[in-house]
């Protein structure tokens, strides 16, 4: 401050006055920065959790957070430019008039759909079994694909293209998500490459970097001190490790790499079993559940949810074989953390890519001569975009029961023997741990469901949004009350990077289903935006051969080889 | 800031915090500090006090805190990094000075230290890594050009209001 002030004395006015000026507006700056960061969602609790936990568990909830916030712009979007103009013109405001779709040229077989909404009187449990099940009288609201059955909106005198708006709101939350994720990891990723590029940097990074400073809690200070030590020691007993595996006879070589043959073939053998009961079950629950007989029943609600519970039983069991079977891998501490961590991504997100599969080969199952007239198996599902959006949704249900059931009935009872009851073996059992990597798979899990569902269930976002708000309360509570932090830390800059990019790895794998729905399987012609279309990429050329033959070239010009492949490579 | 300095000192002298000095037991009791390891070379670092008794003044704490805080270059974190680290303050991160380190991160207890081969071990890791000119020393440069690649150290480096 002294110098300063000798400073301005020797300055002239006009200097004097820039100088003032620039305080003046770097403190006004500072004081907006100030209150705008009163705008970011539960920017308290995660500095709290910071303090008390770590930056390793604090990536988990800023990630969460993210979710959160991309899941309610996929909303708006789809909100308003495919459910807004359907409910304007249906209360006719702004002297809006609905063009309804003609169906033309097409076998009226094919248009017969007759969702059943409740109809009379029923039992007060029925819509609870509807809101659970998405069937009933859920199937005609606006959740569902099959409700928008609109040609065009006629606005004053503007024509609104319904379908064309539906298909380009898809595609254009799908790169949404994709550029944000990009943007998000590529930070991560500068720091990725200079920390890989220099892989003997770790132990400098451990020790100088090594404390969080963030900490105000002298019991989390304790933890942190601990998790230090564990990894230093973890760390030196990986050098010594790596040096007998590189002084290892050629005898152990060989009795290794059958084993861990043997344990590849076991993991093929696992996911395979998976992959076959969910494809099994998937198609014992489409048959049954259309059965009517029993329609109100309980045993009808849990064949419908059969897919879902079968997933999440393979979610939970397939990680569990996968860290025992890695033990007799015997490969170093890290790997095979990456290794497992690789191996429950791939179970998951395959299960979801099986589940959806099946349902196709159901939808296209022409035995006899079924398909015929629609191309797909019209009789069992006169409007299959809507059957496949009630089986994201039912996922999606399940999912988040699940969650809350496990957050209720094993963790609070769980700290609540360890802290009362002195048994041995209950001791033993111990609190558990907050596992970052399964709850970061979890989300993801519920995310790429979300992606694929939006497009059958132009609502799902929304409830994707509230699902994970509710999660991050439930998950805080359930951190702050019964865990304690992990003793083998994840690095914060490494870990964010790793949720991206499976996070990725989903999105990438929900373009898949999505192109394939899209671009081959045949739209319904019962229900929908697209029942006059052949396929719903149709509107596209559709719409393009109706500009002005110049554009038409250009666009064409555009869509061709020899352009589009660099343009993508830039 | 000068709200939070002038609730350390005892009432009596609270007019003139401009000028007062806090003393270190003070200073040890803020939450921050409470729970760091290395709370005494941060105090011992920051003082100006030329009575060595490691008291603070409000330039002395308003220094502390700048160099803390996020809008700190990297350099005059690890400037003052290296200066907390440095524990016999002799310009350089020698063997005994990297072992304190080493015992301050791991925690006070007897069990929580490293046994002395893993000391070795480690102390040998890190002068591998980061001492370039072999003289079996940290000086300030090769500190500052191993924490300019460290990509956790701008993350951590930084206390909360």
């Amino acid at each position: 401050r002294d110098s300063q002030q000798r400073d301005t004395e020797r300055l002239s006015r006009w200097k004097k006055w820039r100088r003032t000026s620039s305080k003046s507006l770097k403190k006004a700056l500072n004081e907006v920065k100030g209150l705008l960061s009163y705008l970011v969602l539960w920017k308290h609790d995660i500095h709290s959790i910071e303090g008390k936990f770590g930056t390793g568990i604090q990536s988990y909830f800023s990630f969460l957070r993210f979710l959160v916030l991309l899941n309610f712009i996929i909303f708006i979007l789809m909100f308003s430019f495919v459910t807004l103009p359907t409910i304007i013109s249906n209360y006719g405001t702004f002297n809006s008039t609905i063009a309804y779709i003609s169906p033309k040229n097409t076998d009226d077989i094919c248009t017969i759909y007759e969702p059943s909404g409740n109809k009379g009187l029923v039992y007060f449990y029925t819509y609870l079994k509807d809101l659970l099940s998405g069937t009933g009288f859920l199937e005609v609201t606006y959740l569902f694909y099959g409700y928008y059955s609109i040609d065009a909106v006629w606005i004053r005198i503007m024509r609104y293209n319904l379908p064309l708006a539906y298909l380009l709101a898809t595609f254009a939350y799908l790169a949404l998500s994709f550029l944000w994720i990009i943007k998000r990891s590529v930070e991560g990723f500068k720091h990725n490459l200079v920390h890989d590029a220099d892989p003997f940097q770790s132990y400098c990074n451990k020790v100088f970097a090594g404390w969080d400073f963030c900490i105000t809690d002298p019991y989390a200070a304790r933890l942190k001190h601990r998790s230090l030590q564990y990894e230093l020691q973890m760390d030196l007993q990986e050098e010594k490790l790596k040096q007998k595996i590189a002084e290892r006879s050629m005898h152990e070589k060989l009795r290794i790499y059958f084993l861990r043959i043997f344990t590849n073939i076991i993991v093929i053998a696992v996911l395979s079993g998976c992959f076959y009961s969910i494809f099994r079950v998937t198609v014992f629950s489409q048959e049954n559940s259309n059965d009517t007989d029993n329609a109100n029943s309980l045993v009808n609600l849990l064949v419908q949810y059969l897919p879902s519970i079968v997933i999440t039983l393979a979610n939970f069991i397939g990680p569990l074989i996968f860290s025992f079977l890695i033990g007799l891998e015997d490969y170093t501490p890290a790997f095979e953390i990456k290794l497992t961590l690789m191996r429950c991504v791939f179970l998951r997100l395959a299960n979801i890519g099986i589940l959806l599969f099946s349902l196709w080969s159901q939808i296209s199952n022409c035995g006899s001569d079924k398909c015929k007239p629609c191309g797909y198996n019209y009789k069992l599902y006169p409007c299959w975009e809507s059957d496949v959006g009630r089986e994201m949704y039912k996922l999606m249900i399940f999912d988040f029961i699940v969650i809350l059931a496990v957050a209720l009935f094993v963790d609070f009872p769980r700290k609540l023997l360890v802290n009362h009851c002195s048994w041995k073996l209950v001791q033993w059992f111990g609190h558990k741990e907050f596992e970052i990597s399964d709850n970061v798979l979890e989300i993801i899990y519920g995310q790429t469901i979300c992606w694929i569902g939006t497009f059958f269930s132009p609502l799902l976002p929304a409830i994707a949004t509230i699902k994970y708000f509710i999660i991050f309360y439930v998950k805080k509570i359930v951190l702050i009350h019964t865990r304690k932090p992990a003793a083998r830390p994840i690095r914060a800059s490494s870990s964010n990077f790793f949720f991206l990019v499976v996070l990725l790895i989903g999105l990438l794998l929900a373009f898949i289903p999505l192109g394939v729905s899209i671009a081959r399987i045949p739209s319904s012609k019962a229900c929908g935006p697209f029942s006059n279309f052949n396929t719903s990429w149709e509107v596209i050329p559709d719409t393009v051969l109706q500009f002005p033959t110049g554009l038409q070239q250009m666009l064409f010009g555009m869509a061709s080889e020899a352009f589009a492949v660099p343009f993508f490579v830039i | 800031a000068y709200k939070r300095f002038s609730e350390l000192l005892p009432k009596e002298e609270r007019e003139n915090a401009c000028s007062a000095r806090v003393p270190k037991s003070q200073i040890l009791m803020l939450p921050e500090l409470r729970a760091n390891p290395f709370q005494h070379r941060i105090c011992h670092v920051f003082s100006t006090s030329e009575t060595r008794d490691d008291s603070m003044s409000f330039e002395d704490f308003l220094d502390m805190l700048s160099v803390f805080s996020d809008s700190a270059t990297s350099d005059i974190k690890s400037h003052y990094a290296f200066r907390i680290f440095d524990f016999d303050d002799d310009g350089t991160l020698d063997r005994k000075d990297l072992e304190q380190l080493v015992n301050c991160l791991t925690g006070q207890g007897e069990e929580s230290r490293l046994s002395s081969a893993e000391m070795e071990q480690l102390i040998q890791n890190i002068l591998e890594e980061s001492d370039i000119d072999k003289d079996g020393t940290i000086n300030l440069s090769e500190f500052q050009h191993v924490v300019s690649r460290s990509p956790d150290f701008a993350r951590c480096g930084g206390l909360q209001r």
